[in-house]
């Protein structure tokens, strides 16, 4: 019994709205949920991938890439939320757009404890730093989650992170 | 034996200002702040008044989407220390068009003067060496800074250079700190009233 869905879509849907957005800048810490979405942003001439050594080291490079007129998107695990926290005070401060997608541990079906505590405060914490939330729980509907995302972020300069839960990512197998 | 340190930060940074042309330039929280605004107000300035750690990474940012354009990031040392990361990630990209200047007075100023790590031990400039920057430098001395300071604007990128200055204080001159204010202000000059709210 596989517990990731078999032939996943959504990267190549959250890719399309990326190239659709114009986001030229990618900023990640890698993660395995993320892994064919970071391959599709490296392979796309029009986007610059950035390998991070810190997620809040995304954060300051988008508010920089908006200064100079180019839209960019961070993606990280939720592990990374709270690095990001004090950097966010700037997003808010000078209504930086912001669009980080967030892939979820310590939620369903987690077999590592020691990601639960930040995974079940990710969201309150990104919301408690003025990042609004959208939580997607279905593969089929995470294009158009992160296609209202990006609307907002770059549409009303806010911060938006897009929570894609652990039920679309799928969790480890660690019998295998 | 410690070489001694005679440079003053004010004059260090209305030095490498004041050939700035069309630059971008991102200052570090604090007296980074300050003594750009001190060196006049700019409108191709980006001051930060917080956001520790984060302005190397926005100069990267912002040297990425502006190819054409030279970028100065002008911070301090414990503003740099808390971002040490960024120097890797920044080493990885090669942006031709950044410079990263750190003003270091190895003491945190803004907090009681306490020693940072630059005091006894950490060499930011060999941590930038180290992570790939093409050019690095610790200046201590009027003649090394006048070479360097051509360099900051026309040599191929990332430039680092770590310029030793007193602890000396000076007065606080306070520019714009409105965030929204200063992100609107830079942008519009940068790239026009038309695609300012893009």
């Amino acid at each position: 019994m596989g517990a990731k869905p078999s032939t996943p879509r959504w990267p190549e849907d959250i890719h399309r709205i990326f190239s659709a957005a114009g986001v030229r800048q990618v900023g990640y810490v890698p993660d395995a949920g993320h892994a064919r979405l970071i391959n599709l942003c490296a392979a796309d001439r029009n986007m610059k991938t950035v390998v991070l050594t810190t997620e809040e080291e995304g954060v300051a490079m988008l508010a920089g890439a908006w200064l100079g007129g180019e839209r960019g998107v961070l993606l990280m695990q939720s592990s990374g939320v709270g690095n990001c926290i004090n950097v966010l005070g700037m997003i808010q401060e000078c209504r930086f757009p912001l669009l980080a997608l967030v892939t979820m541990r310590g939620e369903w079906g987690e077999f590592n404890p020691w990601q639960i505590p930040m995974g079940q405060s990710a969201a309150r914490a990104l919301e408690n730093a003025g990042v609004i939330v959208h939580h997607v729980d279905d593969a089929a509907r995470v294009g158009e989650t992160v296609f209202a995302a990006s609307q907002l972020a770059f549409n009303s300069y806010r911060a938006v992170a897009v929570l894609i839960g652990q039920r679309v990512v799928g969790f480890k197998q660690w019998n295998k | 034996m410690p070489r001694r340190i005679t440079l003053e930060r004010r004059k260090v940074v209305a030095d490498i200002l004041d050939p700035r042309g069309d630059a971008l330039v991102v200052t570090g929280l604090g007296s980074s702040t300050y003594d750009a605004a001190a060196a006049g107000d700019h409108v191709n300035n980006f001051y930060l008044w917080g956001a520790m750690g984060g302005a190397a990474m926005i100069g990267l940012g912002l040297a990425l989407a502006q190819p054409s354009r030279r970028v100065l990031v002008i911070t301090g040392d414990g503003e740099m220390l808390m971002g040490l990361g960024s120097l890797a990630t920044i080493g990885v990209q090669q942006p031709s068009n950044l410079s990263i200047i750190v003003l270091d007075n190895e003491h945190y100023g803004e907090t009681g003067m306490q020693e940072t790590h630059t005091r006894r031990a950490a060499d930011l400039a060999g941590v930038a060496r180290a992570t790939g920057f093409r050019h690095t430098a610790t200046l201590y001395d009027p003649q090394q800074l006048t070479t360097w300071i051509p360099k900051f604007y026309r040599m191929p990128g990332p430039v680092f250079a770590a310029v030793k200055v007193t602890t000396n204080r000076v007065p606080a001159i306070l520019p714009l700190r409105d965030g929204t204010h200063i992100r609107n202000r830079f942008r519009e000059a940068l790239l026009g009233p038309q695609r300012a709210p893009e």
